[in-house]
């Protein structure tokens, strides 16, 4: 823990969300297409429909802004997450979120050909939240009830069963391959403001339940006896979290696809800045995760020039050591 | 009826003692897996019956038949056995170094570790024909490569004052997201790209097998097999655990390392033709142990003969039931594997 006093930590989160403005600035004007500053201005003060303003209004503007939107909620559901299981390795796409929004999606386009927005959208919360339930349930059976290890392991499993499922309909059906795959590399990049308008108001939602709760979450992750002694309904502050993780989870697949590795990096992350009170550490995570996706994204556009990597490669990238690290750790909090 | 029968050969220098149990299981498999074979021999959009397809492989059929099933089914099918034999002896072998029941090769991301190898050796040894510019013989050794520095890498992060096995799995299941990210990666930068084979391949599909692919992995399987069966011995003693291995006299770290290595070099060749045939590793041992207890010299044979049945039902279903689309046998396994993944971790709920 790095920063200690209140006034300290909100100083911190100042120069983040700086950060985080810098960041989307630097995604708008980096890339193939290289953009100054004088023409971004210009596009927004003084828009001539030029190539170049097109494209910071059309791509590069849309792009920045969903990879923060996205990066905030993933960072945000991860955080959620690692303190209702109370486990370190705990993360959307660890506990088969993303392969059960992904496979929803995919069964909806293809055998109820729905392509609607705000449909895909909820079908994508039904997906992560059946996905969800299984991995919370195979996680906890057994009489030393939930463990890291187990609910780890159960993840893996489900995410590998609603991943070949999903592959045998896209094999099945190759039209419907090329409408998804697209989508399910786990990018944010070519996506409409539309797209990012119709999820937000879910994400708001997930993001205000979280600071809402925050305080609450500080009494359960003393443990579920300690919290009932002190006179929680622990039931009901789960139940919270858990639609506030499905919110901003199922939103983040419904616009970006599956997106690894962010949920589980940043929570580490800002507790080793911010500490254990989860007041900081839900905004923090917030800010945190759009850095580190805006981060990659733009990392993305420059590894294989002039292609682009989908940014949730980069993520695995550089989220699998980071988690590898946790595991021999023993799972341990930070 | 006694439980062993013995066979002495060459005045009792040669001696085996054979399970009789463990015997008739292996038989009874052996002719289930004759049975599957001419039914697949037989299957697909010019039906045989098993008996005729008998028939037409002895050379009894008009030579359109005999082009089907020679040139098209036969080197398929071979494949399939080949490469189920070779994921479940794998996975037998992993699942007693590791001492764990759940280290499938798929899971701890071995099999990644082949996948990313061979998108890897097709991207850089191919032209702007998407021909290859190197023999294709050299693909398993790309996988088996790919594979053993991922077994390494997981023995190295895994290992921390010893090996506990479900540091193990964990670390695995990191590596296993990493190489998908890799193969993802691979795939965008090389031709394969193009080809929407890739998308099937990494499913896990012995689609468009012919007999020069036969002819590569036979060998290579049959040589490590029989590595696999004069090392069963110290197969036996790795399960009893490090300190009865190392009090019994057994060198117990070279032992696993070329054990491991044995193991990767099945995994790579099975890999290189097949893609990533999921859960084969990881359900054939388990069904073979339950049938006939866990000493290797029963073990192995039957978990062999189980993984081909295994790959050989998955591949003649997905070729025949939805005709005219073909599902790669991986699908299959996978949705057939993970679920009985599941149910073995609900059974170690209280270990």
């Amino acid at each position: 823990m790095v920063l200690h006093s209140n006034k300290s930590k909100l100083v911190g989160l100042i120069i983040g969300v700086l950060f985080l403005i810098l960041f989307n600035f630097l995604s708008i004007i980096l890339g193939y297409t290289n953009i100054t500053i004088q023409t971004v201005i210009d596009a927004f003060t003084n828009f001539n429909g030029s190539n170049e303003h097109i494209i910071i209004q059309d791509v590069r503007l849309p792009r920045a802004l969903i990879a923060t939107a996205v990066g905030a909620s993933l960072g945000i559901a991860g955080a959620l997450l690692q303190a209702l299981t109370r486990n370190p390795l705990a993360s959307p796409d660890i506990l088969g979120f993303n392969a059960g929004a992904s496979f929803a999606i995919v069964v909806a386009l293809m055998l109820f050909s729905v392509t609607s927005l705000q449909a895909t959208t909820w079908i994508a919360f039904g997906g992560a939240t059946i996905a969800g339930l299984l991995v919370y349930f195979l996680g906890s059976i057994g009489r030393d009830g939930m463990t890291p290890i187990k609910m780890t392991l159960a993840g893996a499993a489900i995410a590998a069963l609603f991943a070949s499922l999903t592959q045998g309909l896209l094999v099945m059906d190759e039209s419907a391959l090329e409408q998804v795959l697209f989508w399910m590399a786990g990018s944010v990049q070519g996506r409409k403001l539309e797209i990012l308008l119709a999820v937000l108001p879910y994400l708001a939602i997930g993001i205000v339940i979280a600071i809402t709760i925050s305080n609450k979450i500080n009494i359960l992750t003393m443990g579920e006896d300690v919290a009932k002694g002190l006179g929680q309904r622990t039931m009901f502050v789960k139940l919270i979290t858990g639609l506030s993780v499905i919110l901003l989870a199922g939103g983040s697949v419904a616009i970006a696809g599956p997106i690894g590795f962010i949920g589980i990096v940043v929570p580490h992350v800002v507790k080793s800045i911010a500490g254990n009170d989860y007041r900081w550490i839900i905004p923090y995570s917030g800010v945190v995760g759009g850095i580190l996706l805006l981060m990659a994204d733009i990392g993305a556009r420059y590894v294989l020039m002039p292609e682009e990597v989908p940014v949730g490669i980069m993520t695995a990238i550089i989220g699998t050591p980071f988690f590898i690290y946790i595991a021999r750790k023993g799972g341990k909090l930070a | 009826m006694r439980k062993y029968a013995s066979v002495r050969a060459f005045r009792d220098r040669i001696s085996f003692l054979i399970d009789r149990k463990a015997f008739l299981y292996t038989v009874i498999f052996l002719l289930f897996l004759g049975v599957v074979f001419l039914i697949s021999v037989g299957m697909g959009e010019q039906l045989f019956s098993p008996w005729k397809a008998f028939n037409i492989m002895l050379g009894n059929g008009s030579s359109f038949e005999s082009l089907i099933v020679q040139s098209f089914r036969m080197p398929r099918i071979l494949i399939s056995i080949l490469v189920g034999i070779s994921l479940a002896v794998a996975g037998a072998i992993l699942q007693a170094i590791l001492r764990n029941p759940l280290a499938s090769p798929d899971v701890i991301g071995i099999t990644g570790g082949a996948s990313v190898a061979v998108v890897l050796f097709l991207a850089i040894f191919s032209n702007e024909s998407n021909a290859l510019t190197v023999s294709i013989h050299w693909m398993p050794l790309a996988a088996f490569i790919g594979a053993t520095i991922v077994a390494i890498l997981l023995y190295l992060l895994a290992w921390k004052n010893g090996l506990s096995s479900f540091r193990l799995v964990l670390v695995g299941i990191g590596l296993w997201a990493l190489t998908k990210a890799l193969t993802n990666l691979f795939m965008i930068i090389g031709p394969i790209h193009q080809a929407a084979q890739a998308n099937v391949w990494i499913t896990g599909s012995v689609y468009g097998s012919n007999w020069s692919n036969v002819q590569i992995l036979a060998p290579i399987t049959i040589v490590l097999l029989l590595i696999a069966f004069i090392m069963t011995r110290h197969l036996n003693i790795q399960e009893l655990g490090e300190d009865i291995a190392l009090g019994v006299g057994a060198r117990l770290e070279r032992q696993r390392f070329s054990l491991l290595l044995l193991s990767t070099g099945l995994i790579g060749s099975a890999v290189a033709f097949a893609g990533g045939i999921g859960f084969v590793g990881l359900m054939a041992p388990h069904i073979a142990r339950k049938l006939v207890g866990s000493s290797f010299g029963n073990l192995l044979p039957l978990s062999a003969i189980i993984g081909a049945v295994l790959v050989l039902l998955a591949d003649t279903i997905g070729r025949t039931v939805f005709l005219p689309i073909e599902v790669p046998a991986g699908v299959f396994t996978a949705a057939i594997g993970a679920p009985y993944f599941i149910y073995l971790l609900y059974r170690q709920r209280n270990a």
